[in-house]
């Protein structure tokens, strides 16, 4: 029996967004007389952190504390409209979306607080920390709780913005394929080392190296969440999972977890990502979507790793290790290629 | 571990902003980790009863008879839903975009199409009087032919699974059976080049695996409405699709979601919205429908099979001249989403590079088993196992490092994509060099200075000659699009090549001639 080490690398790129039909998303943000926003979506947060997300780009944009904003998912009777989550775009639609109605709301403030400091709107900034203040004057400043109320209560202004973000919908020619499919693309490069046992056929993960570009990573912790998480689910994928494990035959199939094998905490390795940042041009704050493309490098650039490893190649998913094993002895044994 | 490279790319951003850029925690985050968010099942409302359905035991036949006499009298039953009494059984999930036909019931009717296929739902006081019953009912089965496999299913002669689709295929554009991708001409690339090279590959279904399975809650409200606690991921998708089947303005419903245990697209399809509504409106008590572990897994819509063929042309010296891909999606018995995955797979070749000749088919094909739907990477994540597989026997063949193959075929900014749109704010190339650099994989100079910036655009930037397939004349006088019935968007379309023919300007789709107003809350109002 010998463990056969060896490196394979993916590289890939990723749609954000769907085209089909055209792909809405709808925000209204308001705030209350104390001066505290609340932003209404009909957007799910699945787990992935699109409240967290929204939240940030909503408090960057109208230039409160972070702590100011609250962010109120999916209600049909107070959301407005969007698709839903999926497609990796609850960033890119959702975050523009969140992005125009804080900037309406802006205005409303900034107009409110310039009548009440007896100046031109255009001559006011934010603090960020909860203050409206005359630019190259900061002692002429008046909290935004101060302006909701005077907003409320002696002006009679809504401070609240509507946004709107749709990619309208683009027409497939059926003869050529063309199309405008997304609006932008994250990419990403992955590359995984792998441990094979020839015996068994069993592949186990060494370590694996990653660098992903997203746009601007508003929340890195968000993203680093959904990168590690999400090559941990294309490595099982590659390796694990199926509900069909004879596909086409659709015996044998799994009913709980412990029929359906997925790697557990001693099948863990050590994965190193590097994130690049190169702005979309129409994303919020450049951003484009890390949700569902962090997962599809592993696919390959494991399947690459075995062969690099004994020599064989395995093209069906999952790559279990009967699999392994039968194009081992198929070879006629383990031949390493040139290790990278 | 994660690193932020902010010296690549750093002219092109403002790393001054106040919030964007943080790692700030989630505002979700004490909820989550003393387990009090609130999820839809956290809501247990009074005299609230629990919906179970009976699910075919076969992958195909016929329904002689249902007989659900035993089961009334069963203790703690309080309704038994049949086909007839869902107002509309019969919807396609896309129908609320006008694209795909009507062709799933929510409780089958005359016919079962794939094993585990709901026929009848039992509302009783508990889950365990619902199976009780559920044991009760008898069904009269008449087995019919399966087909499991795309290709087979494609044969003529093979076993029809959806009348909708009596080919066992999706039916594009009015006319197609298949989603078609042209760029430039691919037999003179294969001519053309030093090694052809053509490889099957293929992924079996693969289950979403949330930690909260698919389900609802619905109640009735007052004033006549109806409130109802889901596990969807598209709130309106849901709202608009049960408006629909039970034939019901959409503003009956107040939707409440948000908060959900993990989707990964499992959570798109509206699986139990609408009987568990239903089941309230035929009660008038709250009704819970959540499906249990082995149905999440076998009978909950996974991520779809797929085999994709792939035939490549690469040149001695590592650049690839020719891809021609023919890809099927096993949509199971009923469309859901694998009609629109095609079209993003056929959007999606021949992957992140720059190859002048591509041409792709992608069918989304009927089979005897569980419909499937979308999933993380929908549509992208398959075709990327074939062709980064693909890519590695490429380099292989030619003798190149793997890292080194991808950046030569890399696309850059300005290179013309197959599908005949520019390539912009592209980052291949960056990704492949700081991989390398993270894992001391060695690289030549010459690909370390390589840029997505640099040498894109210009002769890459042209849309080839390509030729017309023989079938697209034929079909040229039937052509109808699909029936989108609001303006289309002006096309601005290149002008061709002085050296080709111009083509026939597309047709304008037609208005549906049928049908009264609808008005969906996803979209509007519309005829269909």
């Amino acid at each position: 029996m010998t463990k056969h080490r060896g490196r394979g690398i993916a590289s890939i790129n990723y749609p954000i967004g769907m085209n089909l039909g055209g792909d809405p998303s709808q925000a209204l943000v308001h705030s209350n007389p104390s001066g505290k926003f609340t932003v209404s979506l009909s957007s799910i947060d699945l787990g992935q952190g699109m409240k967290s997300v929204t939240r940030q780009i909503c408090a960057e944009t109208l230039g409160v504390p972070v702590e100011d904003v609250y962010v109120d998912t999916a209600d049909s009777d107070t959301g407005p409209h969007c698709m839903g989550s999926f497609a990796s775009r609850g960033t890119h639609r959702v975050g523009n979306a969140v992005m125009a109605a804080a900037k309406e709301a802006r205005g409303v403030m900034m107009e409110a607080a310039a009548e009440e400091l007896e100046v031109n709107a255009a001559d006011l900034e934010t603090d960020g920390r909860g203050n409206i203040q005359v630019k190259g004057a900061p002692h002429r400043s008046i909290s935004t709780k101060d302006v909701a109320i005077a907003a409320q209560f002696r002006q009679g202004k809504t401070i609240s913005g509507r946004g709107i973000f749709l990619v309208p919908l683009s027409d497939v020619d059926p003869e050529t394929g063309e199309m405008s499919p997304a609006t932008c693309y994250a990419h990403a490069c992955l590359v995984a080392e792998v441990e094979v046992d020839d015996e068994t056929g069993e592949v186990a993960m060494v370590r694996m190296d990653s660098a992903y570009e997203l746009g601007r990573a508003l929340n890195p912790r968000l993203v680093e969440q959904q990168l590690v998480g999400g090559a941990w689910m294309g490595v099982s994928h590659a390796l694990y999972e199926t509900t069909e494990p004879y596909y086409p035959d659709s015996s044998h199939g799994p009913r709980d977890f412990v029929e359906y094998l997925m790697p557990g905490p001693g099948d863990i390795c050590p994965h190193d990502i590097a994130v690049l940042e190169r702005p979309a041009a129409d994303g919020p704050f450049g951003a484009k979507g890390p949700g569902e493309m962090c997962a599809n490098p592993a696919l390959p650039a494991v399947a690459n790793a075995i062969f690099n490893a004994v020599g064989v190649r395995i093209d069906e998913l999952p790559i279990t290790p009967e699999k392994v094993l039968r194009a081992i002895k198929a070879q006629g044994g383990a031949r390493s290629q040139p290790r990278r | 571990m994660l690193e932020l490279r902010k010296d690549i790319f750093a002219d092109e951003r403002d790393d001054n902003l106040k919030e964007i850029g943080k790692g700030t925690q989630r505002q979700d985050m004490l909820g989550h980790v003393t387990g009090t968010s609130t999820y839809f099942d956290d809501h247990k409302l009074q005299g609230m009863l629990h919906l179970k359905t009976v699910r075919s035991t076969h992958s195909h036949a016929r329904l002689r008879r249902i007989d659900t006499t035993d089961a009334e009298r069963s203790p703690g039953v309080r309704r038994i839903i049949r086909g007839a009494d869902v107002p509309r059984n019969l919807n396609t999930l896309l129908s609320l975009i006008n694209f795909g036909i009507d062709d799933e019931p929510s409780l089958a009717v005359d016919k079962v199409r794939y094993k585990g296929e709901p026929i009848v739902a039992v509302v009783a006081d508990s889950p365990r009087e619902a199976y009780e019953a559920m044991a009760r009912i008898r069904i009269d089965y008449e087995a019919l032919p399966s087909v499991f496999d795309v290709e087979e299913a494609l044969k003529p002669g093979a076993p029809v699974v959806n009348e909708t689709y009596p080919k066992n295929t999706f039916t594009y554009y009015d006319k197609y059976d298949h989603q078609k991708l042209r760029f430039g001409d691919v037999e003179r690339g294969f001519g053309e080049a030093d090694h052809v090279l053509e490889q099957r590959y293929q992924m079996s279904p693969i289950e979403h695996a949330p930690t909260e399975t698919n389900g609802s809650i619905a109640a009735p409200d007052t004033n006549g409405r109806y409130v109802v606690y889901t596990s969807t991921q598209a709130l309106f998708f849901s709202v608009d699709t049960c408006a629909k089947i039970l034939d019901v303005p959409s503003n009956t419903f107040h939707f409440i979601g948000g908060t959900v245990g993990g989707g990964f697209g499992g959570k798109v399809d509206t699986i139990t919205e609408p009987l568990a509504i239903l089941g309230a409106m035929l009660t008038g008590r709250p009704v819970r429908y959540m499906l249990g572990r082995e149905e999440e897994m076998q009978y909950g819509p996974p991520r779809g099979a797929e085999r994709i063929y792939i035939k490549d042309g690469v040149m001695r010296d590592g650049r690839v001249v020719a891809r021609k891909v023919r890809a099927y999606f096993d949509s199971g018995a009923y469309t859901r989403l694998s009609s629109y995955a095609a079209v993003k797979c056929a959007a999606h070749l021949p992957g992140p590079y720059t190859i002048p000749n591509v041409y792709g088919d992608v069918y989304c094909v009927f089979t005897n088993r569980t419909p499937a739907t979308a999933m993380r990477g929908f549509g992208v994540t398959a075709m990327d196992f074939a062709i980064e597989c693909q890519m590695d026997k490429l380099a292989n063949l030619v003798g190149m490092d793997p890292m080194e193959f991808r950046i030569l075929n890399a696309y850059r900014d300005g290179d013309m994509k197959a599908h005949r749109r520019e390539a912009k704010n592209t980052a291949l190339i960056e990704c492949v060099q700081v991989a390398a650099e993270k894992s001391k994989w060695p690289l030549r100079d010459q690909f370390k200075r390589a840029s997505s910036r640099k040498d894109g655009g210009g002769s890459r930037a042209v849309i080839p000659p390509t030729p017309r397939d023989a079938d697209a004349q034929r079909a040229a006088a039937l052509q109808q699009r699909t029936t989108y019935d609001r303006a289309p968007a002006a096309a601005v379309r290149e002008a061709p090549p002085a050296s080709q023919p111009s083509p026939p300007p597309p047709p304008r789709p037609q208005a549906p001639s049928h049908g009264a107003a609808r008005f969906s809350s996803v979209f509007g109002t519309r005829r269909r």
